[in-house]
């Protein structure tokens, strides 16, 4: 009976620890959210998607932001999603226990773990000086590389989930191994491999540092890629940090407008990822 | 352990006593040809030189404990091993006088000629339709009407028609566990393979669906070459006309299956079927 008592005081001791760390977690999760929408909220106007970033003390708007940062996402996402999943698609089903396969596993990890300003400073280095100036291609390219190695990874996750039961009855069928990888492992992973790529591109939507070496920021309204191009988080780091008030209610919105893209990217990958249960 | 084998083993006067010998004059010819097959996983040896026939138009029985290596047996019979490394096979296994096991033969022909059915349900994440046509399409291109015809005979012969021919379009992970076993067998048999291996294809599933499993079996004898691994005697005794036992990767004994059940001529035979080991 004692023991059983000690057992039932430890375990409530356990579960109060436990709740209040959690509590703690959420507590500055609410906090940032609720800082960013006070401040937020009163900023958004609809002319930050009409106008482009203003000259301090005159009004505008973030609308050449808001498009170079979805351009630039959008050019990495398209270099980097099928980079990924051909690389994790190598590493799950051809390298599966080889040594490559190991190599090539590691540096992904080191490049997954890499702090984003190093790729920033490495694009820098290989693109921008030789080319002589900040372009929209730098920037893009900066994200791609932060990209690849998140859906590699999510990609040989994910493919190691499917059993090798239904490897084997494709193959017992004569079908050869690249035609089973397509038809059969891709169709069961699918779910969770676009749920990666999905947390991928937002998780590169809201880099700052690779795209401040690259990208740079452009005052005014540009589509060429071969140019310095405005962006979200550079343009909220800029004006954040100025002493102009009206800037910094822009720096606010924009950041408003980052964190709801990217809990509506989360959010769009979590329904993506119970989908399958329907189709069930 | 009483099993009634007089109703359930058709009459066979014709076949020899000795099978594998002078097999070719039989109505049931020897269609695979197993002969001196050993396997490794790495260092570990699963069979030691396993030797016999597997006639076509009749069932063949794998009976053994647990890691006796028929499974093993098995899986060497369609190479499915060869997609792990360190795994090697020795020996012939000779289908119609063909060696399967030399190197130069195109893998997925073989694995085309030979299906397979595994223990547990391996529907694809697909529609019913879609996992029939898988295999179909892997070496033919057929028009969509014709495509259509095989796979409602597929269906059809799997006894699994009636249940799915409303919903050919919904995903083959919405079936039961005996529909999903049954959806298998279909494709496995529409891609008219010679030889259906079944790797014990009734051991996941519920006393009903086993017993439509089991009365597929009898029904597809007429066209196939049947081998199976099965855990359940009972099973082995109803629906298989040979049987072997294996023990600690050697095959001990095979013989017609109601011999082995009544007069085997091994003691480890006998002491394994009347359920005194293993």
């Amino acid at each position: 009976m004692q023991l059983y008592v000690r057992r039932r005081l430890s375990n409530y001791v356990v579960v109060g620890l436990s709740l209040a760390a959690t509590a703690f977690g959420l507590l500055f999760l609410v906090f940032v959210l609720g800082t960013l929408l006070a401040n937020g909220i009163g900023a958004l106007s609809p002319t930050l998607f009409t106008l482009a970033t203003p000259p301090p003390g005159s009004s505008g708007g973030l609308i050449n932001a808001i498009y170079g940062s979805l351009a630039m996402t959008a050019i990495a996402t398209l270099i980097g999603t099928p980079t990924g999943i051909l690389a994790g698609t190598f590493l799950a089903e051809y390298a599966h226990n080889n040594r490559l396969g190991d190599i090539v596993r590691f540096i992904n990890d080191v490049l997954l773990s890499a702090p984003s300003i190093i790729i920033g400073l490495f694009v820098y280095a290989i693109l921008v000086v030789p080319m002589g100036h900040f372009s929209a291609w730098a920037g893009s390219v900066a994200l791609a590389i932060i990209m690849v190695p998140v859906v590699v990874r999510t990609t040989e996750d994910m493919l190691n989930l499917v059993p090798s039961a239904l490897r084997e009855a494709a193959a017992a069928l004569g079908a050869p191994k690249w035609k089973i990888i397509v038809t059969v492992t891709y169709r069961a992973a699918v779910q969770g491999m676009l749920t990666g790529v999905l947390l991928a591109v937002a998780r590169i939507s809201g880099e700052t540092a690779p795209l401040l070496f690259t990208a740079l920021n452009n005052q005014f309204w540009s589509t060429d890629l071969d140019r310095p191009m405005a962006n979200l988080p550079v343009v909220i780091f800029q004006f954040a940090m100025s002493p102009y008030a009206d800037w910094q209610r822009l720096a606010w919105a924009g950041a408003l407008l980052i964190t709801a893209a990217i809990l509506v990217l989360n959010i769009g990958a979590r329904l993506f990822a119970s989908w399958s249960g329907l189709e069930k | 352990m009483s099993v009634s084998l007089a109703s359930t083993t058709p009459p066979r006067s014709d076949t020899p006593a000795q099978p594998g010998e002078s097999a070719t004059v039989t109505p049931f010819p020897v269609k695979v040809q197993i002969r001196n097959v050993g396997f490794h996983y790495g260092k570990f040896e699963a069979l030691k030189s396993v030797s016999l026939p597997l006639h076509d138009r009749r069932v063949t029985a794998f009976i053994g404990p647990s890691g006796c290596g028929k499974s093993t047996l098995l899986r060497i019979l369609n190479r499915i091993y060869e997609l792990y490394p360190n795994q090697t096979a020795t020996g012939e296994v000779l289908v119609d006088g063909q060696n399967i096991l030399s190197p130069g033969l195109d893998l997925n022909l073989v694995r085309a000629k030979i299906g397979m059915v595994f223990q547990k349900p391996t529907p694809f994440p697909m529609s019913i339709h879609d996992n029939i046509a898988f295999g179909i399409r892997l070496y033919e291109r057929l028009p969509k009407s014709e495509l259509d015809d095989r796979i409602e005979s597929a269906l059809r012969r799997a006894a699994l028609w009636d249940e799915v021919k409303g919903k050919l379009r919904q995903s083959g992970l919405g079936l039961s566990g005996g529909q999903q076993q049954r959806l298998c067998i279909a494709r496995a048999i529409a891609v008219q393979p010679e030889v259906l291996l079944l790797d014990e294809p009734a051991s996941a599933l519920d006393p009903i669906s086993t017993q439509r499993i089991e009365e597929l079996i009898a029904e597809l004898k007429s066209d196939y070459c049947i081998a199976i691994v099965t855990h359940n005697m009972q099973q082995a005794a109803r629906s298989s006309d040979y049987t072997a036992f294996m023990y600690l990767g050697e095959l001990i004994e095979f013989d017609e299956t109601e011999r082995i059940f009544t007069h085997p001529r091994e003691k480890r035979t006998e002491d394994y079927i009347t359920g005194r080991f293993g």
